[in-house]
């Protein structure tokens, strides 16, 4: 099993990662070293056993909807890179 | 010289008036100051705050309402965040980020009267065994500095051995509390996952990530560990229970203790000092009434690549945040999914990309019952042998890592020997269980440890047992041979 120069530019889209043609090679060489160990669990024979997706110990979590307290807007943006008139500003989505 | 005290220790004389809370701030902050060079430890320190903190804990000790940590410095992970104080997750991608709001670590510590410090390096987002992967800087391991501290919590390891603070919080996903604990001869604990509030501390894996403390001694660890414990309705894995006690801590016997060795946690890379001296520490505990029963825990030798698959899944996701919108780098491009694909190519470094690609792939249509699926169904099984164990034992025994500190630079080049590291620490993530490393001496004139896990929420009993084997091995020398 391995993964072909082309897939990891499309894995590469999907995760939203800009990357340069060296560390597609590079990432394509890491990824195959990982998947020849990914092979290890591909042969454990698992029918029927449930899946575990978490450690914690408890099933479900309710909490009431209420209004709690929060952040102010100025301090909600403060970090932003790019903001005008108290909101988030993002390149134009939708042409016009 | 204050620096060189326990935090129990420190404690002890701030009560009794032999020195005051500022004092002892400013020794360590002129300690971070003249040494931290060497060590590469923090990454931020707030002077300003630091003493008024301890100026607060002075007047809360004069009230006479002091409680244990009440003006004893902590240093905190640069991954938990920090009110006011940039939290950066060693990563570029958040140079400059200032948090609006504390962790509920970092508020439970303010609670309990402790000051803190600064923020300590970190393998970018907890990711990685040796601290290497940080944007910033490296660490270096105070027994010896051409050497790692081991990671991902290596500054919070390196501080503490150091005596740079007294005590450091770290996070611990795969092993990056115990690891680092056992390459600077510091006690690492990570709580049942759920007993300390996830709130605020930057995710890496969250069904992993459990925050915990790195200390010199048990006592000291259950102090921090007890002050930052405790149900927290901010997150939704929180366990309804009271905070880790420490009143039993001093009670614990080894004496009719039945300990458990999985015969497979000496894997193929175990270095023989290491196996050496992890042998004698068992006879020695057997010598001291304990029992210990080899037996065969056949996951094990999948845990590794059981991690690398549910961790990245995970990191992909919760990394999805970092956008360049809300918070931290953002770059030039075209239109915004190109804003958000450069911001990310240039804010994070190789490895967290490694990663976020391993998970992204892991994920996709087609090898999500092939990779993910199958890892959780591993994990499930891993769960259940451990459980099964702990019905017949109280504690399960190992080595915490298969080998000493190495050299910076060492493995950097070998991803897959620097993830084999965590062989013998992930199987306590992937189940939720505690686990400590406590040191037990010395192998290749380098500090090793032994590590103990636990059945989910026997804390308080691990912590009592670790008291024990701490008491039993009187590791010399006891610091390293720093200024």
């Amino acid at each position: 099993m391995s993964i072909s120069l082309d897939e990891v530019r499309h894995v590469a889209k999907l995760a939203r990662l800009d990357l340069d043609e060296t560390e597609v090679m590079s990432l394509q060489s890491e990824l195959n070293a990982l998947l020849g160990h990914f092979a290890d669990i591909q042969s454990f024979d698992f029918q029927g056993q449930p899946a575990k997706m978490h450690a914690a110990s408890m099933t479900n979590v309710w909490a009431e909807d209420e209004v709690r307290p929060s952040f102010k807007r100025d301090v909600a943006i403060k970090n932003a890179p790019v903001s005008k008139a108290g909101l988030f500003l993002v390149p134009m989505i939708i042409e016009d | 010289m204050i620096t060189r005290l326990s935090a129990a220790e420190i404690s002890q004389q701030l009560k009794s008036k032999q020195v005051s809370a500022v004092e002892v701030t400013t020794e360590f902050l002129n300690r971070i100051e003249s040494q931290d060079s060497h060590y590469g430890a923090f990454l931020a320190v707030d002077r300003e705050k630091a003493l008024a903190e301890a100026e607060a804990a002075q007047a809360s000790i004069d009230a006479g309402t002091a409680g244990p940590l009440t003006g004893v410095p902590v240093a905190v992970k640069d991954n938990i965040s920090t009110l006011g104080i940039e939290t950066t997750c060693a990563s570029k991608i958040l140079k400059g980020y200032i948090p609006p709001y504390d962790a509920t670590v970092v508020r439970q510590l303010k609670e309990a009267g402790a000051v803190i410090l600064g923020k300590t390096n970190l393998d970018e987002f907890a990711m990685g065994s040796s601290t290497e992967t940080s944007a910033y800087k490296l660490s270096h391991n105070p027994w010896d500095l051409t050497r790692t501290p081991g990671g991902s919590s290596g500054g919070s390891a390196a501080a503490v051995a150091a005596e740079l603070a007294p005590l450091a919080l770290g996070s611990d996903t795969g092993g990056s509390i115990r690891l680092p604990a056992s390459f600077c001869g510091l006690v690492g604990f990570k709580p049942t996952y759920g007993r300390s509030s996830r709130y605020g501390l930057v995710a890496f894996a969250s069904s992993l990530d459990q925050i915990g403390p790195l200390a010199k001694t048990v006592e000291d660890a259950a102090l921090l560990a007890s002050a930052t414990s405790g149900h927290c309705d901010l997150d939704a894995t929180s366990i309804k229970a009271p905070a880790i006690s420490t009143e039993k801590l001093k009670s614990g016997t080894l004496k009719g203790l039945k300990l458990a060795f999985p015969k497979e946690m000496f894997g193929e890379g175990t270095d023989p000092e290491v196996r050496k001296a992890t042998e004698a520490a068992l006879d020695a505990l057997r010598k001291e009434g304990a029992t210990v029963d080899e037996i065969s825990i056949p996951t094990i030798p999948l845990g590794v690549t059981t991690y690398y698959i549910i961790a990245p899944a995970e990191a992909s996701s919760n990394l999805g945040r970092f956008d360049g919108v809300r918070y931290g780098f953002r770059s030039e491009g075209q239109g915004h999914i190109d804003v958000v694909a450069k911001s990310r190519a240039l804010g994070f470094g190789h490895e967290v990309k490694s990663r976020i690609m391993i998970g992204t792939y892991a994920l996709s249509a087609g090898y999500y019952d092939a990779f993910y699926i199958k890892a959780q169904q591993v994990r499930a099984q891993m769960t259940q042998q451990f459980l099964d164990a702990f019905a017949d034992y109280d504690f399960v025994v190992s080595p915490t890592a298969p080998v000493t500190a190495f050299q910076l630079g060492e493995l950097s080049q070998d991803p897959m020997a620097m993830k084999l590291l965590d062989y013998c620490t992930i199987p306590a993530n992937m189940g939720g269980m505690p686990a400590i490393s406590v040191p037990i001496g010395f192998a290749n004139n380098l500090p090793v440890g032994i590590h103990l896990m636990a059945a989910p929420m026997r804390d308080e009993e691990l912590l009592a047992a670790s008291f024990a084997v701490e008491s039993l091995f009187q590791v010399e020398p006891k610091r390293p041979n720093i200024a």
